[in-house]
């Protein structure tokens, strides 16, 4: 399996590390992690992508439905992206002005969910 | 000129190993390390838009690639699925999902599907420079080619 998926609570965020590579045939795990964290009652969500090797469109695309469903439940997702390589490809595809990006995990949660609670970009 | 060839299964699960075949086929003609990152991601977004299109259409056939390195480094990804008119105007498909996407997030159902597909279009006309999708040679299907530049001190 060429994707790791670990969960951690980090004060009222649930932080999804993930490791390996996200594409067409690892994106539907990753998908199903977030609909079950969601369903779990997860609110504020940190997608970490810190030990990503690659991204591709169908990883991106997990990320935007996971990042509608939840704000359509008052909820929040970001995502903590330090390496370039990756957040080349948010700027390509203009998704780069729909999530708010962070380097670290400490910077997303910073604050608490107070500060993630804005209206759309 | 050399030539790769490999034709694959429409399933998710060969992506990769096109992906890998095609940063090292790159690497051998002469494409300089700065682009094989762009290469990978590329040559998968054009397979993964080829196996969704048999998928959806339910064709088995196989997924046709071929990397050549005559000049330029090209890949050529062939599917069977309906021809090249969907994709007519590309740029204006991609623009209309993405401002979609960008101003109704959370509030208005969008179908993932599409958005996916917008996505990876965006992707592909971001990171190609020489990039064209026409109908296949032999009617059935549309290549989509791509190609990279060769650098002149690459070992043979």
């Amino acid at each position: 399996m060429e994707l790791s998926l670990a969960t951690r609570s980090v004060s009222d965020h649930t932080v999804l590390e993930i490791g390996g590579e996200i594409d067409v045939y690892t994106a539907p795990s990753l998908r199903e992690r977030l609909i079950e964290l969601v369903a779990g009652g997860a609110k504020h969500v940190v997608v970490d992508l810190g030990r990503v090797e690659f991204l591709d469109s169908t990883g991106l695309g997990v990320l935007v439905g996971a990042h509608r469903r939840l704000r359509a439940g008052e909820g929040s997702l970001c995502i903590v992206c330090p390496h370039e390589r990756l957040l080349k490809i948010f700027r390509i595809t203009g998704l780069d002005s729909v999530f708010e990006i962070h380097r670290s995990v400490d910077e997303a949660t910073a604050g608490g969910s107070a500060h993630t609670a804005r209206t759309g970009a | 000129m050399s030539t790769v060839h490999l034709a694959f299964s429409p399933d998710p699960a060969y992506v990769r190993t096109v992906r890998l075949v095609a940063a090292a086929a790159a690497r051998r003609a002469g494409v300089i390390d700065e682009l094989l990152d762009e290469v990978r991601l590329a040559v998968g977004e054009a397979c993964t838009r080829a196996v969704a299109l048999h998928r959806r259409h339910a064709l088995s056939e196989p997924i046709d690639i071929s990397m050549s390195d005559g000049g330029k480094f090209t890949v050529r990804v062939v599917d069977r699925g309906p021809a090249a008119s969907a994709m007519n105007e590309p740029g204006e498909t991609t623009g209309a999902i993405m401002a979609q996407v960008r101003a109704e997030t959370g509030r208005v159902p969008v179908d993932e599907d599409a958005i996916m597909a917008g996505v990876g279009l965006a992707l592909l006309m971001g990171l190609v420079q020489d990039l064209e999708v026409t109908n296949a040679t032999d009617g059935r299907g549309t290549e989509v080619r791509m190609s990279w530049p060769i650098s002149r001190r690459a070992p043979r």
